[in-house]
């Protein structure tokens, strides 16, 4: 059995309940870090474990940490991203459902690190049944002293509270993220200055992921330099997988960074190999925002080394034979699915989640949507492919935040690796009609239709 | 079309618990959680009077309202079906038959995407990722997830709505 850290005690019966997490070591780390430690130390651990944080950039969390302004004496906040929005990521809300007080937990022990004494955690406004979970959390940790007024009678004060969203993806990045929470629309603000200096209110604040905070207490408890010892070089620790699409067993896993990727894909512990054990044909390892790989990209680097699920090894061949960790969303694709259909179906996702600030991702966006659509549905002319390719590379860098980046790697990789869909999808229309076009034919068997017009390309 | 606004004690009541959240002098912040908390009491939909009055307990001017009800996708502007069917359209729940399930419960109540039904109580709509992909196809229907669908479990989940069986919140 692999190495767990976050889901260790899942499947203690109860472990949702206070009683029962406290009575298998909840809270512990607050204890540690409030009565042993100052709160420089526990910035010191966290920097030691090398962690990076999940929510997709991979940045280092001790450092993000140590750039906090202690010295303005202005109030600091920390605020927790549980807006997770990045399609084919579900491993928050898992955590959050399933052991509560573990990021009720961390967010104490990481509040007090950041000397902040008013936090917030930022969940999506769907998940509203967990935010109510979270909700009784809290109240659980005030009634028992964890939170409020002179914590443990160490003189520490920390109020967390929870707030929804309603309903927008771009309010997962922190600076939109910030605007929410102060009562306005999700518009991303222009860098610098950094949420470290000036984030909430105007006030120094730092935007963490769920699944980051809520492994800051097995830090506390153990160590930086023992989690430093899990995974594989700069990749430390562990990692939750979400897992979805045409696999036998979609779900979450916590995988120990550097686990290979043909291990997590066949594993019955894991994915459990394909679904109806029909061939693979893509696979995007982090979330849709990221490049999507054909199957000899996915299992093996452009140099022939075993591909390992860490922040390295999936980026190795950049995004030419690689892709990203990202989100740690895992979609598996088999012959059957349309990668034009589903570049389509992310360029529209993008197009209706732009904020519309910056011309290049509000226009960009649009105009990709309706183009794709046009090819998947067979009304697509020969020049659209490369109109697409210039599109996109016009997005990319050229926008206030990294969404306008985001809506172009989908699209980018697609055409890369399987740019004879969309030459298939624009010379036979009348074969891509019908939605299902895969299903009834996959595209091994339509293949040689291709050959003998490629000349002409 | 006009709307009944009613803010009752206990939304009142949870209107000041939500806006004791933030510093006194940043009632502003509490503008997403009281729009939630408002609009469920008001049958899923906030009117103009509606959002004003919003805009007087957060003491802002009503503009700054309604910018923020039109830029989030969970507040509706206008009275919607009792039972709204929000399936997810985004890929990883098509990859698990999606569309499929959409269309059939859409062939089932007789109505396109976007419509409500003759008698108010239904409408099919599709929404983006709702982080439940590995549990596809899915679909949210008030507070909750409705996961692994299949046509049976649409079937028994519309029987159940016509009987008022089904909680929203
Ligand atoms: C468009 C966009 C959406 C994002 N959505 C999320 C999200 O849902 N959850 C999340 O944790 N981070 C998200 N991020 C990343 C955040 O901006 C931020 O980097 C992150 O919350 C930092 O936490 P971490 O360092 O612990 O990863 C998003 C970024 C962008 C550009
Ligand atoms: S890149 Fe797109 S989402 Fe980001 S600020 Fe610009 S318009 Fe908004
Ligand atoms: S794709 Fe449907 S919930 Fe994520």
């Amino acid at each position: 059995m692999a190495r767990k850290i976050l889901l260790e005690k899942i499947d203690i019966p109860g472990i949702q309940e206070y009683e029962v997490y406290r009575k298998n070591g909840g809270y512990a780390s607050v204890e540690k870090a409030l009565k042993t430690m100052t709160p420089d130390d526990a910035v010191e651990q966290v920097k030691a474990s090398g962690m990076r944080g999940r929510g997709g950039a991979g940045f280092p969390m001790g450092m993000k940490w140590s750039f906090i302004d202690k010295k303005s004496g202005k109030p600091r906040h920390l605020v927790v991203n549980a807006d997770e929005s990045e399609p084919g990521t579900f491993k928050d809300r898992f955590l959050m459902h399933h052991i509560p007080h573990l990021l009720i937990e961390g967010a104490i022990v990481s509040s007090y690190a950041l000397e902040a004494n008013l936090s917030y955690i930022y969940i999506r406004g769907e998940y509203m049944w967990i935010f109510k979970i979270l909700e009784k959390a809290i109240k659980e940790a005030y009634a028992n002293g964890w939170l409020g007024k002179n914590i443990l009678g160490t003189g520490y004060d920390l109020d967390l509270y929870v707030h929804c969203g309603a309903g927008a993806y771009i309010c997962g990045e922190e600076t939109a993220l910030i605007e929410s929470l102060e009562g306005k629309r999700g518009n991303p603000r222009i860098k610098p200055p950094f949420p470290a200096v000036s984030g909430l209110w105007g006030e120094p604040t730092v935007v963490n992921n769920v699944e980051s905070i809520s492994t800051v207490s097995w830090i506390i408890n153990n160590g930086g330099d023992e989690y430093a010892k899990i995974g594989v070089g700069k990749s430390t620790g562990t990692k939750l997988m979400s897992a979805s699409g045409h696999i036998k067993n979609p779900g979450v896993y916590e995988i120990e960074l550097g686990l290979s990727m043909e291990e997590f894909f066949h594993s019955d512990e894991y994915c459990g190999g394909m679904m109806d054990d029909r061939p693979l044909k893509a696979c995007i390892p982090g979330g849709c925002s990221v490049p999507i790989l054909p199957p000899q990209y996915l299992f093996k680097t452009a140099n022939g080394d075993d591909r390992l699920i860490s922040y390295e090894s999936l980026a190795d061949g950049g995004f030419i034979t690689g892709s990203s960790l990202g989100s740690g969303g895992f979609i598996v694709y088999n012959d059957t699915a349309c990668i034009v259909r589903n570049t389509w179906n992310f360029s529209r996702f993008f197009h209706h989640e732009s904020c519309g600030q910056c011309s290049p991702c509000r226009e960009g966006t649009g105009w990709m949507d309706k183009i794709l659509y046009r090819i998947e549905t067979g009304q697509g002319r020969e020049e659209d492919i490369d109109l697409l390719w210039s599109i996109q590379s016009q997005i990319e860098g050229n926008t206030i935040c990294p969404l306008g980046d985001a809506a172009s790697w989908p699209v980018a990789a697609a055409i890369r690796h399987f740019r004879e869909e969309f030459e298939y999808h624009v010379r036979f229309p009348e074969k891509v009609k019908d939605r299902n076009h895969f299903v009834n034919e996959p595209m091994e068997k339509v293949r040689h239709l291709l050959s003998g017009s490629i000349a002409s390309l | 079309m006009k709307q009944t606004i009613n803010m009752s004690d206990t939304l009142m009541a949870r209107i000041n618990e939500l806006l004791s959240h933030y510093p006194a002098d940043k009632k502003k912040s509490a503008m997403l959680p009281v729009l939630h908390a408002v609009q469920d009491a008001h049958d899923n939909w906030l009117s103009l009077e509606l959002m004003d009055k919003v805009a007087e307990i957060l003491e802002v001017t009503p503009i700054e309202v309604y910018e923020v009800v039109t830029f989030y996708s969970m507040f509706n502007q206008k009275p919607i079906a009792k039972y709204m069917l929000e399936f997810c359209r985004t890929a990883c729940c098509g990859l698990r038959g999606g569309e499929n399930l959409m269309d059939y419960t859409c062939q089932k109540l007789g109505v396109k995407p976007g419509e409500i039904t003759p008698d108010g109580m239904f409408s099919v709509v599709g929404v983006e990722c709702l982080g439940a992909c590995g549990f596809g196809p899915m679909l949210q229907l008030g507070d909750n997830y409705h996961e692994n669908l299949t046509k049976e479990k649409i079937d028994t989940l519309l029987e159940d709505c016509k009987q008022g069986k089904v909680n929203l919140y």
